[in-house]
């Protein structure tokens, strides 16, 4: 009965398809777009991305048409250095498989090895299926995920980790994509050492560092994001931290420029509160100007931990 | 003797694409959903065994149909039930419930009349195998 019913209700396979109005219906256009955007630089990743998608969307099309029936192995791996937006693209990347049908929810659950792996014997298992229960359905984004793997260490409860991901990740491949980020060279590192997740990962995209005039457009966006705004002299002074930032230790990329900026607002608050005689307009409140960017320790040589250590 | 209890219970046995889209429903309303198991399943019996923790903040049927999976293998002969739990004030309580595995042979319900005081009688119900 059941056959009976399935073969009388199973849609007429198209003959044709048009790729250019499928893109624009499923909404994968629309994302592409936001990407575009809303992200400065990180040209090879868009273009990895809108290759990715133009896969997806002819492999759709395909198994429409009953040329394909395997789900393609859509798990990947995201190398570059901090900062380097990462965790946005992976936020991205979601909602484009989503809108592709590949995933039934997509969501994002970000995690870390601390998520992942237990304290004690018997603690790991129940916390990564805890953790993939979650991510049913959407993205499973793991950071730094070469921390999993310690290999100085072989009591480390982190190998039942990985072999719970792998399993998850080749027989749940319709309900999970899963998506590990790290530095570049570490990354490299822990697949060698792990071959089954090299495999299993079929998209390796790799983040560039952004240049210092991708730097100063994305602090600029930052800004106007809080409806901040630099003046002519701040917007120099900008450029010149920003020149300056990367040759010191610890440099995030974008997210050192975050930080750079909450203190410049920090300092910029404390600027009007001693400088201020009268009432201050709108402008005087949201501009920010060449010494609450300059008084910062980059310029003095960066902070004494830092300068002590290189001796 | 087929026992019947909670929602459907009236249907026959949901298939594991039903169950699942009830999951669906109730992570909709976003209950938490819980696995629970008994060998007994005598009505007054309210407080089975728990199969883990209940569910919280899951997105997709998925992640309880693996569960569901894991609790069969454990418990196949047992009477597994899926419970949608309102964690919303003014509620906070199970609004759902339905059997999703049974066992292959299943109890009888077996009722006891006794007499006492005199001509008066009592009924009792217990499950026997």
């Amino acid at each position: 009965m059941t056959d009976a019913t399935a073969v009388d209700e199973a849609p007429a396979r198209p003959a044709t398809v048009d790729l250019a109005r499928e893109y624009e219906s499923s909404g994968v256009a629309q994302v592409l777009r936001e990407l575009d955007a809303e992200l400065i630089g990180l040209a090879p990743v868009k273009q990895r991305i809108r290759e990715t998608a133009a896969l997806l969307l002819v492999d759709r099309a395909r198994r429409d048409m009953g040329l394909a029936h395997e789900t393609p192995t859509l798990h990947m791996s995201f190398t570059g250095n901090p900062g380097t937006g990462k965790t946005t693209v992976a936020l991205k990347m979601a909602g484009l498989l989503h809108r592709l049908g590949y995933v039934r929810k997509g969501h994002l659950v970000s995690v870390t090895r601390d998520d992942l792996v237990g304290q004690y014997i018997g603690h790991t298992a129940p916390k990564t299926k805890e953790v993939l229960k979650k991510a049913m359905g959407g993205v499973l984004f793991i950071d730094e995920a070469y921390y999993l793997y310690k290999p100085d260490n072989e009591r480390d409860y982190g190998q039942e980790a990985i072999e719970i991901l792998l399993q998850v990740m080749e027989n749940n491949r319709d309900d999970l994509v899963v998506i590990m980020a790290g530095y570049a060279d570490r990354m490299d590192r822990f697949f060698s050492a792990n071959p089954g997740f090299r495999s299993r990962i079929a998209h390796h995209i790799e983040f560039p560092d952004y240049s210092d005039d991708e730097l100063l457009r994305i602090a600029e966006t930052m800004l106007a994001n809080q409806h901040y705004a630099l003046d002519p002299a701040g917007r120099q002074a900008m450029a010149d931290y920003i020149a300056q930032r990367r040759t010191q230790p610890h440099f995030a990329n974008a997210r050192s420029i975050r930080n750079a900026l909450d203190r410049a607002r920090l300092r910029q608050a404390n600027r009007l509160f001693e400088t201020a005689t009268g009432p201050l307009d709108a402008a005087a409140l949201s501009t920010i100007t060449e010494p609450d960017i300059r008084a910062s320790r980059v310029f003095r040589g960066g902070l004494d931990v830092d300068r002590a250590a290189q001796g | 003797m087929r026992i019947t209890q909670g929602c459907f219970s009236f249907l026959p046995d949901l298939s594991d694409a039903q169950i699942s889209a009830q999951v669906e429903y109730m992570l909709s309303r976003n209950w938490a959903v819980s696995i629970e198991h008994t060998d007994d399943p005598h009505p007054r019996n309210t407080y089975w065994e728990m199969w883990g923790n209940p569910m919280f903040d899951l997105k997709d049927a998925k992640g309880v149909m693996l569960e569901l999976d894991d609790c069969r293998k454990a418990h196949g002969q047992s009477y597994i039930r899926l419970q949608g739990f309102d964690s919303t004030r003014g509620f906070e309580t199970v609004m759902m419930s339905f059997i999703v595995n049974r066992p292959t042979v299943e109890p009888k319900v077996h009722m006891q009349r006794t007499d006492v005081d005199g001509r008066s009688q009592r009924y009792a119900w217990d499950v026997r195998r």
